[in-house]
């Protein structure tokens, strides 16, 4: 097994909710990310996958230090990254880079290309000293696939696509180890959508990265991932390789997500078993106890209120499920099938 | 739905006298352009589809391709200007809507066609309740007291499936999650039993989940009503799921028109074939997906000859010269390819 380059342990980030005006009183508690451990190893790409409001979005700014977590750690090589402040963070900022949603807000339109891509040398000259930066910004647009003569362009005389590739070029630019995409294909059209996937697999081969690819569209996560974490409610619910998790799911709510995903073949219409999930996601300000997915889970007993279920490999499985009656059950109507 | 309704609405077209064609919707040539400070973008350029009663057209397209837009023109709703409908027509029941007077217009509107759109919360009125908006149409459209239409309203958040009907009445579109939002939308539309219903990205902005329940609810409701469905998505999974017709678009035109069988089994223009390439499928791990390179035209500016030509893996001289017009090919599919026959008959 290769190392671990990044160890999230207990992860907690809970936001106040406030009332009032000039004299705030905390009302309650977000619970966005509520208890989340996994580890991210060396050259792997480890998908996160919920429905919106799940919390992956906080885990990624958490992950990037632009939230200080509630509880828990960030370990990234045995370091944690959450105690870190001042000249050691901003050095570790190097190794951690972000790719965000939306190539439109993302990118400063008074910027050209070269000051967007240029940007992290002036605050890491170490990378790159002042004269040779054209043609380390030149470098990275060849290296994701945009004319290096458009240096001089600003971001609207891009196209969706292209802009995510400035993104990414962006990201790159501090040769960092880890990439944290947070949902950084939906905003785009599928043609377009291939190329940027087909890109990140290409910069992953060659520069060794490691990627947290926090999305929902789990056709997308598994063509992508090694490993898959599913979240729902702020805790992961499953997490194991994408075969296990694919093809073996054990989660009533994983399997209900993977089941619900249509699948672009007109022929398996009437072999797939959707299952149906009713109601909506409860409130992350006051969960459900014991597990969170028992109001819609047609599995939930008594015990499901009381006792929250852990994150373990239960029997019959070959990986962790938080789930007390995790069973195997196959959902991704398959070819051969 | 209430008895009253159905007779009403099904008189008109039931004798066939006034549906020369007994098509229930149809759109042919149609054509706009948005005029714009910095020129004029030919947005559709002659599209032609029709719907039939209890079928589902889906319009599949990418951001840009126009579907939206024809959507709009067929609804009476483009904003004019910049847009502006240049030529062709749309028929309902054999007659054109783009010649009728906007009173005539505005009464096919909800009772004939009706139209229900991606983001739901925008869609709707924040300052009213969601139950005002639904009983609103009973009041002004059939004329019925306060009370009645209420009753009329509650029954059609029931239909929905709205859990407590009668106390989400009077919420507020923000007290509605999306999901529920995008429900009260379906019943609004379905209000006045609409004989067509145009849905744009119904589940864009939802989840998985969630979108299966809506997409149940749609095919449900359209199975009840035997209502004409113009599924207007980008999302070929959707499609696979429920369409009986799939008409593809790409820059303004109409690139392939086939049964959702044939399409995907065999597409016959290579745009096709490459948007079905490229998305990651659950049920296959493949390495490198295939891609379709470079980017949709520019409107202002489309190439000459076949407008996906200077992205086709296929392209010729030909394509380059001559505008492929959209053909039979087969029984029951059209493509606008100089090749077609080619790509359908490979392998």
């Amino acid at each position: 097994m290769t190392e671990n380059i990044l160890e999230v342990r207990d992860l907690v980030k809970h936001y106040p909710v406030t009332q009032g005006i000039v004299f705030k009183k905390t009302i309650g508690q977000v619970k966005a990310v509520d208890g989340v451990s996994f580890e991210l190893r060396s050259g792997e790409t480890l998908g996160v996958v919920g429905e919106s409001g799940c919390g992956k979005s906080t885990l990624a700014r958490v992950l990037m230090n632009l939230e200080r977590p509630t509880a828990g750690s960030v370990l990234y090589k045995g370091q944690d990254i959450s105690k870190l402040s001042g000249g050691a963070l901003r050095r570790l900022r190097r190794q951690i880079q972000l790719v965000m949603q939306d190539p439109y807000t993302s990118l400063n339109p008074r910027m050209t290309v070269g000051d967007l891509i240029g940007e992290p040398f002036e605050i890491h000259p170490e990378v790159a000293p002042k004269g040779s930066r054209r043609q380390k910004v030149k470098e990275l647009l060849d290296l994701v696939g945009l004319n290096p003569e458009h240096i001089h362009r600003y971001p609207h005389q891009f196209s969706g696509g292209q802009r995510q590739r400035i993104g990414i070029a962006r990201a790159l630019a501090l040769r960092p180890e880890i990439i944290v995409c947070d949902e950084p294909v939906s905003a785009l059209d599928v043609s377009i959508q291939a190329q940027v996937m087909n890109l990140l697999e290409k910069l992953q081969n060659e520069f060794g990265l490691s990627y947290v690819f926090i999305a929902h569209d789990l056709s997308v996560v598994r063509h992508l991932s090694d490993r898959v974490a599913v979240m729902y409610l702020g805790k992961i619910v499953e997490i194991g390789t994408e075969d296990e998790i694919y093809e073996r799911p054990t989660h009533p709510y994983t399997q209900a997500l993977l089941s619900a995903v249509p699948v672009p073949d007109p022929t398996l219409r009437d072999q797939k078993a959707i299952i149906r999930l009713t109601g909506d996601v409860p409130s992350p300000v006051s969960p459900p106890s014991g597990c969170r997915f028992r109001t819609r889970c047609w599995k939930a007993q008594d015990v499901c209120a009381e006792q929250v279920p852990l994150l373990e490999i239960r029997s019959g499985s070959d990986h962790a499920s938080a789930c007390h009656f995790a069973e195997k059950r196959e959902i991704v109507a398959t070819h051969e099938a | 739905m209430s008895d009253i309704l159905v007779t009403e609405q099904s008189q008109p077209g039931a004798d066939g006298s006034g549906r020369p064609s007994g098509r229930l919707l149809e759109v042919e040539d149609l054509r706009v352009e948005f005029r714009t400070r910095d020129g004029v973008a030919k947005v559709i350029n002659g599209v032609t589809y029709h719907v039939d009663a209890g079928e589902t057209l889906a319009v599949l397209g990418e951001s840009g391709s126009g579907k939206s837009v024809t959507a709009q023109a067929v609804m009476g709703i483009l904003d004019t200007p910049p847009g502006f409908v240049t030529g062709g027509e749309v028929r309902f029941h054999g007659k054109d809507m783009l010649t009728m007077s906007a009173e005539e217009r505005r009464r096919i509107r909800g009772e004939g066609i009706a139209m229900i759109f991606q983001d739901a919360l925008s869609a709707l009125n924040p300052v009213f309740t969601i139950g005002f908006q639904i009983a609103e149409q009973f009041r002004i459209r059939r004329g019925l007291g306060r009370a009645e239409a209420k009753k009329r309203a509650i029954e059609m958040l029931d239909q929905v499936k709205i859990p407590n009907a009668k106390g989400r009445f009077s919420n507020y579109p923000h007290q509605f999650s999306g999901g529920m939002r995008q429900r009260a939308m379906i019943a609004m539309s379905l209000a006045l039993d609409p004989e067509v219903l145009i849905a744009d990205e119904p589940t864009t902005a939802l989840d998985v989940t969630v979108q299966a329940q809506i997409m149940d609810l749609l095919a449900e409701l359209q199975r009840e009503r035997q209502m004409g469905l113009i599924l207007i998505t980008h999302d070929l999974g959707v499609v696979a799921d429920v369409a009986d017709r799939i008409a593809v678009m790409y820059a303004g035109r109409i690139v392939e028109e086939a049964d959702v069988f044939e399409l995907y089994a065999k597409p016959a223009h290579p745009y096709t074939l490459g948007l079905i390439d490229s998305i990651p499928r659950m049920d296959e791990r493949g390495q490198q997906l295939r891609t379709i390179k470079g980017l949709p035209p520019n409107l202002m500016n489309i190439p000459p000859g076949c407008p996906f030509n200077p992205r086709c893996p296929m392209a010729q001289p030909v394509c380059r010269e001559k505008v492929p017009p959209l053909l039979q090919i087969g029984s029951n599919r059209a493509s606008a390819c100089h090749f077609a026959e080619e790509l359908v008959n490979r392998d």
